[in-house]
């Protein structure tokens, strides 16, 4: 067995290629510039096209454009370039457009420090946009979770026609790692769904559902816009429309949360603790519940790839059993507030850290032993 | 001839606006060219000039401010077939600046008309970068303190490679748009318009001005001569076609039995510019020919010759778990900004940790077994003191031996590269003898 070795950036590019990208524009920022510089390698070999753009928001203007010509588009960047593209973000989520962002977290705020990590950008990412509408943000914990998550990534993109956000951070863009890439189970490729029917209207769906789709440039005319629409794709101000579309895009990812729902959980017969991490710290995690474990004191813990929508039954499911439940985050409390939501406030611990260094095995057991 | 129109959706302009009459030239523009519907764009800005698209039977996209040709750009190169056309008035080409310039520079094959009305119309009439100074608008003195800018002018040093300007009400308009369309590259079709809903109510223009302004202003009818070159999709395409090596991932299978090994630690302590990073890749693929797990992390400022590198590497038979470093096993000291980096680390150290450093760096006190070299008396240079410390590990079998770091070197340098490290590899062993 020959194991891969590459860091969490490059295994993104990696998945995605792997998921069908066939577009990329990005603007070169610490730590993200390696998704482009991969991206600049590996898609003109495929017959793919990658720009680096004059700034965030043209990248972003870029991929929107070529997903409605039909591309699966990918950009990455990092918080301040999140920041850049919150109004593409609020277009391709009232527009519908499919779209993956990497977010290689580094902490803020504002340009913050280029070179360390946190998972600054958790609520940022739901809510920077306009409108309120729930977006579906992935947190993959290590090289080849970015391998993996792109496809999950690039899957729900197209079939909720959304843009989705891929949480990663430095210390996992940036982490260099071996993994065995023949060991991962990704699930199968899932394509945008074509409109099939005669007399199209581009924004016309079931309740729950993202509309069909057809491409600019195909036989029908297709229109796209960021003004709020009928299904025809023309403004209105008429409430009930309205309404109705901004029902429909709530309900489409709302309603089926349980098909979002990534995690990882490891329950120990005989724990009380239920430990909830994501993202780089459920390494730190899963280290300090096996010592913990090793000298019998067993921790449970569960490991959210899903942050939102967030995931509100298999919280409440996972968590019935525990007297004691910790969440541990690298930023100073930002996605504590909605476990704290679903499960109330009342058992749930907060343990976080925004430094620019990870938090420890050593930490989390200082933690998890002080009942 | 075809039209394009949408007879359901007429415009909705002011009465006496110039975009009704832009509207129809570019509908017979479009007409004359005989343009698939199904093949054509029009994508449109913000403002009244963003109507533009609910009124043509074409595909349309309407956008944020300012962002028009970002979503064209996209458009363009994912479908090459399509005739893209962009509106933007002169608000969206202020916010939009960066991005015109860059169409002009990189001249892939859109349609940019300009519907330059001196003021934003929608909003109430505001100054714009267009605005001319002593033009009364509703920015009360702003426009008086400014000059308005002259986009064909920039767009040609920029390098547009069509550029024209005429009134908007110009009897050969349609002309000059169709010539604009059909221009492989970026075209920029500046058009002078009235107001009448916000600009003409305080100052005069008609059309005899509007024709006058044209006439006053250095005259662009159409090609740059001096820009002319190859479109970029076109460009891009055939760049392309010369970097086809798809990069296939870097794998490392077990070539070398390594019994008993147990969890190694290295930390790689120096600065910008030593390859430190170089060196953690060798330490790793070398843990990687042993059959190990391996990972490297690196910290390091925004800085690129400057600063502290430092570089982290867990080798373990078990799958890694926490990235950082916890206990070191290894610690190779080849810098003061390196170690003042993880200056803290030192006091965690046991007796059983290996550490090496230069005579020339200073680390703070340990209990670990501390062996001090002279890199310079052995005539190594800074560049490859962290590649001499690896050699001196597997010299010392710590963490990696020879058999794994010469794998290693070979995987990583080729050629001229990998004999020089091996002139280094000699230099370290036959130094270390006389030890
Ligand atoms: S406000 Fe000005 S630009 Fe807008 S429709 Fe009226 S006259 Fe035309």
């Amino acid at each position: 067995m020959a194991l891969s070795f590459m860091d969490g950036n490059e295994a993104l590019a990696r998945g995605a290629i792997a998921a069908g990208c066939n577009f990329f524009a990005g603007y070169p920022i610490t730590p993200a510039t390696t998704i482009l510089s991969n991206m600049l390698k590996m898609l003109p070999p495929r017959g793919g096209v990658c720009l680096q753009g004059e700034d965030e928001i043209a990248s972003m203007g870029y991929c929107i454009g070529a997903s409605m010509a039909g591309k699966k588009a990918l950009t990455a960047t990092s918080g301040p370039g999140i920041s850049l593209y919150s109004e593409q973000i609020s277009f391709a989520i009232g527009g519908e457009i499919p779209l993956v962002i990497a977010d290689v977290q580094r902490l803020g705020p504002s340009t913050g420090s280029a070179t360390r990590g946190a998972d600054s950008d958790i609520q940022f990412l739901q809510w920077g946009s306009t409108g309120g509408v729930p977006v579906i943000v992935l947190a993959p914990k290590d090289a080849l979770d970015c391998y993996l998550l792109a496809r999950h990534a690039f899957n729900y993109a197209e079939e909720f026609r959304c843009p989705v956000f891929i949480a990663s951070n430095k210390e996992i863009g940036m982490t260099k790692e071996s993994f065995d890439l023949e060991s991962v189970t990704l699930p199968a490729v899932v394509e945008r769904k074509a409109f099939s029917g005669v007399n199209y209207l581009p924004f016309a769906a079931e309740p729950d559902a993202a509309p069909p789709f057809l491409p600019i440039g195909g036989n029908t005319l297709v229109r796209q816009t960021s003004s709020t629409h009928g299904p025809d794709g023309y403004i209105t101000n008429d409430p009930e429309v309205i309404a109705g579309s901004q029902e429909r895009l709530r309900r489409k990812i709302l309603d089926h949360v349980e098909r979002i729902t990534l995690y990882e959980e490891d329950i120990k017969p005989g724990s009380d603790t239920l430990i909830i991490s994501y993202g780089v710290t459920v390494r730190a995690v899963a280290d300090a519940v096996e010592i913990l474990t090793e000298a019998g004191r067993p921790v449970s813990s569960l490991t959210l790839k899903s942050l939102w929508p967030v995931p509100e039954a298999l919280l409440l499911e996972k968590a019935a059993d525990f007297r004691r439940v910790v969440v541990v985050e690298m930023n100073l409390g930002q996605y504590v507030h909605e476990i704290r939501r679903v499960l109330g406030g009342g058992r749930v611990e907060f343990f976080g850290q925004m430094n620019g260094v990870l938090i420890t095995p050593t930490q989390i057991m200082e933690v998890l032993c002080n009942a | 001839m075809h039209s394009y129109l949408n007879t359901s959706r007429p415009p909705v302009y002011c009465p006496g606006c110039t975009h009704e009459s832009i509207t129809a030239g570019l509908d017979r523009a479009m007409g004359s060219l005989n343009l698939p519907a199904d093949k054509t764009v029009m994508v449109t800005d913000i403002g009244c000039s963003g109507l533009f698209d609910t009124f043509f039977n074409v595909h349309a996209l309407h956008g944020l401010h300012g962002r028009a040709l970002t979503y064209a750009t996209g458009l363009k190169l994912a479908d090459p077939s399509l005739n893209v056309i962009v509106t933007m008035g002169d608000g969206g080409l202020g916010i939009g600046g960066a991005h015109v310039l860059a169409a002009c520079r990189r001249n892939l094959d859109l349609t940019l008309i300009i519907l330059n009305n001196f003021n934003f119309g929608m909003t109430g009439g505001q100054c714009s970068v267009t605005t001319p100074a002593d033009a009364v608008a509703g920015s009360e003195f702003l426009n008086q303190a400014e000059i308005p800018v002259d986009i064909c002018g920039i767009a040609e040093s920029a390098g547009a490679t069509y550029v024209a300007r005429c009134s908007g009400l110009d009897t050969n308009l349609h002309e000059i748009v169709a010539a604009g369309i059909n221009h492989k590259g970026f075209a920029v079709i500046e058009t002078l318009g009235m107001c009448t809903g916000r600009y003409t109510k305080k100052n005069r223009l008609s059309p005899s001005v509007l024709q006058q302004m044209v006439e006053d202003l250095p005259p662009k009818s159409g090609l740059v001569a001096r820009n002319q070159r190859p479109e970029y999709g076109e460009r891009y395409r055939e760049l392309c076609l010369q970097n086809c090596r798809y990069p296939e991932p870097v794998t490392v299978g077990h070539q070398v039995d390594f019994p008993d090994y147990h969890r190694q630690e290295i930390a790689i302590l120096g600065s910008a510019g030593m390859r430190i990073v170089t060196a953690g890749e060798l330490v790793c693929h070398a843990g990687l020919a042993a059959g190990m797990n391996v990972s490297m992390k690196n910290d390091y400022n925004i800085t690129v010759l400057r600063g502290q590198s430092v570089s982290e590497i867990q080798i373990s038979p078990r799958k890694i778990g926490y990235a950082g470093s916890t206990a070191p096993t290894v610690v190779l000291a080849l810098s003061d900004e390196g170690v003042q980096q993880r200056k803290k680390l030192f006091a965690t150290l046991s007796p059983g940790t290996f550490v090496l450093k230069d005579k020339s760096v200073n680390i703070p006190p340990c209990t670990a077994e501390v062996y001090e070299v002279d890199f310079k008396e052995w005539k190594i240079a800074k560049p490859d003191w962290a590649l001499a410390a690896l050699c001196f590990l597997a010299t010392k079998e710590q963490a990696i031996n020879w058999e794994m770091l010469d794998i290693a070197l070979k995987a990583q340098f080729q050629g001229k590269i990998y004999l020089s490290a091996l002139g280094i590899a000699d230099k370290i062993r036959c130094a270390m003898a006389t030890l």
